[in-house]
């Protein structure tokens, strides 16, 4: 039974030795889990079964965010399941890569793409409106000077 | 016990289907940050996931989520029931069963178009 801790630090709670992150870490994927199975395959069914992908227009969303309950709908799912893929990338670094350097190369890495992208996401969810492009305006003044 | 059967091959797929999923996801941010250019840069960008090509792969993400989800809950029961680990091959195979099922029931309606002709929808 105590291969498998062996193996995979993602699968055997931490007990012996642990530090209070890696238990937060191993909760974690467990609750964001079943949240994300909820909003991720709700999601699935909505914009691929129930629409068809060619429906998804700019228009599609104006209508799906006037309603707000969407945006916190995707917001919630954004952040989870980035944190849920990106804990999910540590591990994998924890796993295979061993020198002290590299491993913090990789993390930086990981921090820095996991702020930038939830901050493309988030933006793009919140400062959404039809009448007022977030950023069209902005380069569209940079390209025409 | 382990290398070699069922837990093996599971640990392995729930890594590699996490994976996909996330640089899905890493893309998926970028397609959507397209709505704060203005209409026709998002319409065009989106355009792209109507094709056969990216409908095909779009199989592959959608087989990818709901093996990774089935098989996240397979873990979550072997973790909290005492007694999970003693049908952990049949939960394999119900989590294989499960992703099927799914697939199957999601993957006609994603290729649906495709197969005729593209009516009503623009298939890119």
């Amino acid at each position: 039974m105590s291969a498998r801790s062996a193996i995979s630090t993602s699968r055997a709670k931490p007990t012996v030795n642990a530090n209070a992150f890696e238990v937060f870490s191993w909760y974690f994927f467990r609750v964001s889990g079943v949240l994300l199975l909820f909003l991720v395959v709700i999601h699935l069914i909505f914009m691929h079964v129930a629409n068809d992908v060619s429906q998804t227009s700019y228009q599609f969303i104006v209508a799906r965010y006037n309603n707000p309950f969407w945006r916190v709908y995707d917001l919630l799912m954004l952040t989870l399941a980035l944190l849920h893929g990106m804990n999910g990338m540590r591990v994998i670094v924890v796993d295979y890569v061993r020198g002290k350097g590299w491993r913090l190369a990789w993390m930086s890495f990981l921090g820095i793409v996991t702020l930038v992208f939830w901050l493309m996401g988030t933006i793009t969810i919140i400062a959404f409106n039809p009448n007022h492009s977030t950023y069209a305006a902005f380069f569209g003044a940079l390209f025409h000077h | 016990m382990y290398r070699g059967q069922s837990g093996m091959w599971s640990w392995l797929l729930h890594r590699v289907t996490g994976v996909a999923v996330l640089l899905f996801l890493l893309v998926h941010i970028v397609d959507i940050t397209m709505l704060g250019f203005g209409p026709t840069i998002y319409n065009n960008a989106l355009s792209v996931f109507a094709t056969p090509l990216v409908r095909f792969f779009s199989l592959a993400l959608i087989a990818s989520v709901l093996y990774h989800s089935f098989n996240g809950l397979r873990i979550l029961i072997i973790d909290f029931w005492p007694a999970g680990a003693q049908y952990q091959r049949l939960f394999a195979v119900l989590t294989i069963l499960l992703t099927l099922a799914g697939f199957i029931s999601m993957g006609y309606f994603v290729l649906l178009p495709v197969f005729q002709g593209c009516p009503g929808v623009t298939c890119g």
